[in-house]
């Protein structure tokens, strides 16, 4: 059977979204390319149309748009954001996210919950960016949010999979894909979260700074490719240093 | 006419008193702010962490740290690209009045200087905008002198006519109450700008002899009364070179940093005018800020407050507007003419200071390409 992601009732070969925003617009195409996605974030207040450097413009054909709705602090002004998207002709899909801190970032999750009740409603395609707690998500699931996205660290950090055990017990509970957004700042991170288990994993950051762009797109399609792999085989028992002792403690059982 | 004639610290009828105590920390700690006493072990174990505490920030800012300005530029370059990308967003000043009715003594326009003085019509307004927005920019920073002489309503007008042509909108004009700031939000304002100058309230006393501006705490809540207004960010700075630089550096630093913890959502940036040094007098005076002295500001703050952003003005050379950008900067202005009108109409009054920078738009725009920086036009979307 084809290993695919679906979302909302789509189906995606790729299971690595990529962000957008932090490196040149030129380059957009080559990244995409590279890093084989076929679904990009698009920061709406980005969009310019009509005018210069609107990333619209460059996003290729075929790429399916997940815009976000960065910049909003509540739920009302979130769901605005994702009403003006689909104006643009954006499509349904929106990458939900409620910010109401400008130092941290962090999303706030009880806003994402009511934003997404709204959105849904309106017959929106929700995938919500927020911090892993399993009520959440389980609140998140019923109000319809059609994938999870916890993050891995703070946005922008680079610092990986902080939030591992908490995201592991969203991949085992909950009944929709758990896609790592933020913090992943190297290939063997994405890695590691596609053998937990999550379905797909979001960068930006870690490959618009990085120092050749499109060939780190490039590394994170391989790693990923190469999680989603190793889960798929089911990882096998990795032995702990010492950790068969000698003199085993359940020797005296008989037959 | 009588000069000095106010307590600076006793507020005018009329000005309205919030209820916060971030000016007295912030008093208090500059007072307290000995950067002496930080050594080059202190510098380095501050480079090592990953954030920064106020005591952190002290070091960065203190004379030891000249030492490090590389390894801090390295940092500061990472940082800068962690939060923002290769982006740097791009916006032009316009200002549509120079009345002013305060007496600072550093500044040729103060109301005892014969100059010449207008503010645009709101035909004229509405021109130079659509000559601004020709040249493909979105963001646009509102400026009018420090007098009610143009009055709120004046400034809501244009900044209601700034909206049909841009998306995001800033004011950098004298401090008003909070029901003013959200009169002016409802107009479409988002960002408010207010440099407090200097922090040193006996200096302040000083320099600003006459004019509601002479009032310390008043201007000192201006950002929180915008916040508290509804605004979505606010700029701080003070005018460098005035006082003891570390001191006032320290100080706008903080006060932006209490007021990001008191109100979580606001946006926060940093602008940082200074005074030139006279050529014949360098290295004299510990006050003087030179440009390492200035970069050294720039990245401890960046240091400190990673998400901050950082405005870099046309005051200063083009080769150093150049490479501080994407290592430290995330906004600069293009395009500048700072006398009141001039990106067309004929002007209508004199230029306070001059700038160094004179490139256009997509001058600047070329630049940053050819160093590998993308140019952003729309960062703000307001619903
Ligand atoms: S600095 Fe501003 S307020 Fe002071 S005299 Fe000059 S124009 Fe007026």
């Amino acid at each position: 059977m084809e290993d695919k992601l679906i979302i909302g009732g789509h189906a995606f070969h790729s299971r690595f979204i990529l962000g957008s925003g932090k490196f040149s617009l030129e380059m957009t195409n080559a990244v995409i390319e590279n890093a084989g996605v076929e679904m990009a974030t698009l920061a709406l207040r980005r969009a310019n149309v009509g005018g210069e450097e609107n990333i619209l413009d460059f996003m290729p054909e075929g790429i399916t748009l997940l815009p976000n709705t960065s910049g909003a602090r509540n739920a009302d002004e979130a769901a605005r954001i994702a009403r003006l998207a689909r104006e643009l002709g954006c499509g349904d899909f929106v990458k939900l996210e409620v910010i109401r801190d400008t130092k941290y970032l962090l999303p706030d999750n009880f806003e994402t919950i009511r934003a997404t009740e709204i959105l849904v409603k309106e017959g929106f395609i929700v995938m919500a960016y927020m911090y892993p707690d399993l009520n959440v998500a389980r609140d998140l699931a019923a109000a319809g949010a059609a994938a999870i996205m916890p993050l891995g660290s703070p946005i922008g950090s680079n610092k990986g999979l902080l939030t591992k055990d908490f995201i592991k017990i969203l991949v085992d509970e909950i009944d929709l894909p758990i896609i790592v957004d933020a913090g992943i700042g190297r290939p063997s991170q994405a890695c590691e979260a596609m053998e937990l288990g999550v379905e797909a994993v979001m960068a930006n950051t870690a490959i618009a700074t990085a120092r050749d762009v499109p060939l780190m797109a490039k590394a994170f399609k391989l790693a990923i490719e190469s999680g989603r792999a190793a889960y798929l085989a089911g990882l096998g028992r990795v032995l702990e240093h010492k950790a068969e002792a000698s003199s085993p403690l359940t020797g005296f059982l008989e037959a | 006419m009588k000069l000095r004639e106010t307590n600076h610290m006793e507020y005018m009828e009329g000005m309205e008193v919030i209820a916060s105590d971030i000016m007295d920390r912030v008093l208090k700690a500059t007072k307290e702010y000995d950067y002496y006493k930080y050594t080059s072990v202190d510098v380095y174990s501050v480079l090592q962490k990953d954030a920064l505490t106020v005591d952190d920030f002290a070091a960065l800012l203190s004379p030891a740290a000249e030492d490090f300005l590389e390894v801090m530029a390295q940092k500061s370059k990472q940082e800068t690209a962690k939060h923002f990308g290769n982006s740097l967003c791009m916006f032009t000043p316009l200002y549509i009045s120079n009345y002013c009715e305060n007496y600072c003594v550093y500044c040729g326009f103060n109301c005892q200087n014969k100059i010449k003085r207008g503010k645009l019509s709101f035909a004229e307004i509405e021109h130079e905008m659509e000559v601004i927005a020709a040249t493909g920019l979105r963001e646009i920073l509102l400026l009018t002198g420090e007098s009610r002489k143009s009055d709120v309503e004046y400034i809501g007008e244009a900044v209601r006519l700034a909206t049909k042509y841009f998306t995001n909108i800033g004011i950098e004009i004298y401090p008003l109450n909070t029901d003013e700031y959200a009169y002016l939000h409802e107009c479409g304002a988002d960002f408010v700008s207010v440099y407090q100058e200097t922090y040193n309230p006996d200096k302040y006393e000083e320099l600003h002899l006459r004019g509601p501006k002479r009032i310390f705490p008043y201007r000192f809540y201006a950002q929180e009364r915008a916040i508290l207004g509804g605004m979505r960010g606010v700029a701080f700075g003070s005018l460098l070179g005035l006082d003891d630089f570390r001191k006032d550096a320290f100080a706008a630093g903080l006060h932006a940093m209490l007021l990001q913890q008191k109100y979580p959502q606001a946006e926060i940036s940093f602008s940082f005018p200074r005074l030139r040094p006279f050529i014949n007098n360098a290295d004299n005076n510990p006050n003087d800020v030179h440009e390492p002295q200035l970069l050294q500001v720039m990245l401890a703050y960046r240091l400190f407050m990673t998400y901050a952003g950082i405005t870099i003005s046309t005051r200063e050379r083009a080769g150093f507007r150049d490479k501080v950008a994407g290592m430290v900067a995330t906004k600069l202005s293009a395009g500048v003419k700072v006398s009141v009108g001039g990106h067309d109409e004929v002007s209508k009054g004199d230029e306070q200071f001059e700038i160094s920078d004179p490139r256009t738009v997509s001058e600047v725009k070329q630049m940053l390409k050819a160093r590998g920086l993308q140019t952003v036009y729309s960062d703000y979307i307001r619903v």
